[in-house]
Formats: C-alpha cells, sequence, structure tokens
C-alpha cells in the first residue's frame, strides 16, 4: 500500500501554517502506510552560496556539537546544525562534494537524506503521528512539501527505507506501489557511477530520474524515459525547488485526488486525506488520469 | 428522516446500526453526514430504505448492496456498489476505479466520470454513467447494460460475454473481441429505459452498441496466441 500526501501553498499569508494544515492530510493516511513516515518541504531559502544537508543517525546519543567542532578543525570553515531529534539540518558554503566526503571519512553513521538550498527531508519509522511529533512537523513553515506514509513492501522497515528519496539537490520523490525491475536499473546507474545506498525500489526510481534531468531532459522527457525504463505501478508525486509533480502509470493501479483551491493544491492517495483542509468543499477535487504529467508551480 | 453522523459515530457502528436496528423499525429514510472519504458506508444493505450520503465516500460504498436505494451527494472511491445485487446507487460527482465491479444486479448511476475499470466482470447490474468511463470497463463483462453518455476509454469491453455496452461519445479503442454491432429497437428502449432511471436527457439514436464478437468463447488453437 503506502499514502502519499502534497501541499502547495498558493496564499503567500497560509505559508507558515504548512504543517499544521499537512499533518491531518499526514495522519490520514496511516491506514495505508503504519511503519514509517516522512517529508520533504521546501521552506526558508540558504543563502546563494549555501546548502542545507539534511543528516540522519540511528545513535540517539550522536553528539552533533562535536561534529561542528571536528568540521571546523578539519575543514576551517564555521558550520550550522540544527538538531531535530536525531536528524540535523547542516548549512554550509562549502562544496558539497567536500562536506559528503569529509563525513564519509570521519562520520560514517551519519546519512545523508537531502541535499538542497531549499530542502529539507525528515524520514523514521513509526506511524505518521508518531513521525510528526518526533520532527515537529506541524510546526513546520514552507512553501510546498511531499510525503508519505510507508507500508513496507519490496525492501526492510528502516529510517533510510522511509520516503521521501532524493538525489541530486532540490530534488525528492515519493511512490505508492512497486517495482519489480530495480536491480537492473540500479545495475545500469552503477556503470554510471551513480551508487544506490539502500535496496529500496524507489531509490533506484528516484536516481534513474534526476540522472535523465542531470543529462538534459525536463522532468517530462525523463518521465517518458521512466515508463520505458521502469517496469511497475506508481503514483510518483515529486518536489523541486519551485514545483509538484504527478503521475500515475498507465494502468493507475494506485490512487491518488487532487483538490484545487485558490490558496492551496493537495494530493493525497485518498480523498479522506483531503477531507479536512480548509474551505475543501469550494476546491475543484478530480482524480489524475493514467500517464499523464501534472505540474503545479508555486 | 434519520440522521446519522460520521464525526459522532464510526463507520462499523453505523453498518451496524444499518444491518441490526434498522430492520423491523418504521424508518425508511436516512441520511449520513459528514462522510469525509470513509470507507465502507452503508455496504450490504439487506433492508429496503433510502440513504442519503451528504459529501465524499471512499471506497466501497454500497458495495454488496440489496433492496436499498442510496445517493451520494458527492464523489466516491474505487469499488462503489461492487457486486451490488438489487436495488441502486446514484452518485452525484465521480466514481473512481472499478465502479460497479461484479455487480450482479441493481443500478447504479454515476453523473461525472467514472476512473478505470467501470464495470469490470459485472454480472447482471445496469451501470449508467453521465460523464466518460477510464480504460479496461467492462472487462469481462458477463451480463447487465452499461450506457456511457461521454466517451470510453482504452480497451473497452475487452474478453466481453453477454453484458452489453452502449456510448455515445468517442470510443478510444475496442478491447480483444469487443464489436460494433447494428442497433435494434431493443436497443433504443433499453438505453431509453436506462437515461428515464438516471434521470439523463440524451437521444437513444445517437448511441453505438458494443458487444462480444463471442470469438473467444471456445479455445482456438489455431490462433497462436495473437489476439
Amino acid at each position: 500500500m503506502c499514502g502519499i500526501v502534497g501541499l502547495l501553498i498558493k496564499n503567500e499569508m497560509l505559508r507558515p501554517q504548512i504543517g499544521k494544515m499537512m499533518l491531518p492530510m499526514l495522519i490520514g493516511m496511516t491506514e495505508r502506510g503504519p511503519d514509517s513516515a516522512g517529508l520533504a518541504i521546501f521552506g526558508s531559502a540558504a543563502q546563494e552560496n549555501e546548502r542545507k544537508i539534511s543528516l540522519y543517525t540511528f545513535d540517539p546519543e550522536f553528539l552533533w556539537k562535536k561534529l561542528s567542532d571536528d568540521f571546523l578543525d578539519h575543514l576551517g570553515s564555521d558550520v550550522h546544525l540544527r538538531q531535530v531529534a536525531n536528524h540535523a539540518v547542516m548549512t554550509t558554503n562549502l562544496g558539497v562534494d567536500l562536506v559528503t566526503i569529509w563525513l564519509k571519512e570521519h562520520y560514517p553513521s551519519v546519512h545523508i537524506l537531502s541535499i538542497g538550498q531549499l530542502m529539507e527531508v525528515y524520514k523514521d519509522v513509526g506511524t505518521p503521528a508518531q513521525v510528526a511529533q518526533r520532527y515537529g512537523f506541524e510546526g513546520m513553515s514552507g512553501s510546498h512539501l511531499i510525503a508519505h506514509t510507508r507500508m513496507a513492501t519490496e525492501s526492510a522497515v528502516t529510517p533510510e527505507g522511509a520516503h521521501p528519496f532524493t538525489a541530486g539537490e532540490d530534488w525528492g520523490l515519493v511512490h505508492n506501489g512497486s517495482f519489480s525491475n530495480p536491480n537492473s536499473i540500479r545495475r545500469m546507474l552503477a556503470h554510471k557511477g551513480i551508487k544506490c545506498v539502500t535496496e529500496n525500489d524507489t531509490e533506484a526510481a528516484c536516481r534513474f530520474l534526476e540522472w535523465r534531468m542531470r543529462e538534459g531532459d525536463d522532468l517530462e522527457t525523463a518521465l517518458h524515459a521512466g515508463f520505458e525504463e521502469l517496469d511497475g505501478f506508481f503514483t510518483l508525486l515529486m518536489g523541486t525547488k519551485d514545483q509538484l509533480a504527478l503521475v500515475r502509470d498507465p494502468f493507475a493501479c494506485k490512487p491518488a485526488v487532487v483538490a484545487e483551491h485558490d490558496d492551496y493544491v493537495a494530493i493525497a492517495s485518498e480523498y479522506r486525506s483531503l477531507a479536512h483542509l480548509p474551505d475543501v468543499k469550494n476546491a475543484n477535487i478530480y482524480e489524475p488520469k493514467p500517464e499523464e504529467l501534472y505540474i503545479w508551480k508555486v | 428522516m434519520e440522521s446519522l453522523d460520521l464525526e459522532k459515530m464510526s463507520v462499523r457502528e453505523i453498518n451496524q446500526y444499518l444491518h441490526k436496528t434498522l430492520p423491523g423499525n418504521d424508518v425508511t429514510e436516512l441520511e449520513i453526514v459528514n462522510p469525509t472519504g470513509e470507507h465502507n458506508i452503508a455496504v450490504g444493505m439487506d433492508t429496503e430504505c433510502t440513504i442519503d450520503v451528504r459529501g465524499h465516500a471512499g471506497y466501497y460504498l454500497g458495495g454488496m448492496n440489496k433492496k436499498a436505494n442510496i445517493t451520494v451527494h458527492g464523489n466516491v472511491g474505487t469499488g462503489v456498489a461492487e457486486n451490488m445485487m438489487s436495488g441502486s446507487v446514484h452518485v452525484k460527482g465521480f466514481a473512481s476505479a472499478s465502479a460497479g465491479a461484479t455487480g450482479h444486479g441493481g443500478t447504479l448511476v454515476i453523473d461525472g466520470d467514472t476512473g478505470l475499470r467501470c464495470g469490470i466482470s459485472m454480472k447482471g447490474i445496469d451501470i449508467v454513467v453521465g460523464g466518460s468511463i477510464g480504460n479496461f470497463s467492462g472487462f469481462m463483462a458477463q451480463a447487465g447494460r452499461m450506457v456511457i453518455c461521454g466517451d470510453a476509454g482504452e480497451g473497452l469491453g475487452d474478453s466481453l460475454y453477454e453484458a452489453v455496452i452502449y456510448v455515445k461519445g468517442a470510443i478510444k479503442s475496442l478491447g480483444a473481441d469487443a464489436q460494433l454491432e447494428e442497433m435494434t429497437d431493443a436497443d433504443y428502449e433499453a438505453i431509453q429505459g436506462l437515461l428515464d432511471f438516471a434521470g439523463f436527457d440524451h437521444n437513444p439514436k445517437d448511441f453505438k452498441r458494443v458487444a462480444s464478437a463471442k470469438q473467444l468463447y471456445n479455445w482456438n488453437a489455431d490462433a497462436n496466441q495473437e489476439y
């Protein structure tokens, strides 16, 4: 199963409330995905020369202060770390490749969840309500987000196996469904120097699409390449720094409902997650058609 | 009119009321308010009554219905009136996938569009759709009639048995063994009766008939699996 949720706020006055508006949507998808949850939120932007790196560690006693001290010692640069439970968002003006290599060498237990100027990712095992509580989803502010509730079918229930998955910068994806050829996708990507860090099928798809776009495809062309290469069932909801995009497989095996309102665009696997949005009775509610790409700009 | 509020009662409590308390008491008209997309509302109805659902409902609304006449003043999710035996379900908005799947009898009316696989494996139900229907509708439909006032998607009526499909708009493609056939007076009469029941105003003369070519009824060893 799995549940997907997306919210894009058109009315700027409501952006500080995006987390509050999203929370009942996420909790509404608990039956579809009770084992893990996560979200990618596009909030306050880092400086032009900075990047935000979302980090995760299994160790609840992890000393983030030591990491930032070592960072300064080794790399000669101040780093800003904002800790939320066992996640932290690092803001740095050093190159992301350098930071990634440094982290891998000195802090191999720290996992990188996302990199971007706007995007932050929080994901973990637990019910959607527990995960939301742990990372303070309700208080989050931003222009748009994608979120997911997971019922694992394809790989282990671990924080890394939770969605969203990310690749490159400011690009994240949540998936309801399953792909049957992630191994061949992973092998194909490995030849191009792209490494998957989990056994998860969605990660392979995420890295495939990001690779296509890095090679020059726009999102639509990349997704058409995806229709050719990715074998399986999917409703995919994607977030970039200025848009949300949704696509369903040709058989529309997995559900999706959209509510377009003057103030927001909300997407969920089922209407019950949209039912409590403000003034939803005046929204245009529809089901996205199979194989059609829907894009909403911030 | 008896009013049941899904913000005050669970779906299970409402269905238990409909199954256990309703039979034998004098209530014949009910409404269910605040459905908020919940699943399984008013499934397995076995008592004559009318039920108005005021809002959007989730999956399997009115599934296995027998005897009740249910109207949804909103949209419904997957599998509305699935396996309905008799009675009726009328959706004023749109319906998601597999509307009326495996229905044995009764009438399902959808004012708006439906998703994919509408009427899949229907076994005697009548389905009237005011809008358009998605791909692979009427797959393996065995008996009953489907009237589509809008357009039909890909693979309409694939592997049809004895069910008949009438389409007013465009058909994107017919499924294996489905074919267009001549309309007869009996067809016009059937369409008019179903349109009248649904309250839709169309001319039966504008509809096309899709039925089985019956080439798949018997195994053809020479077909070489090329259908």
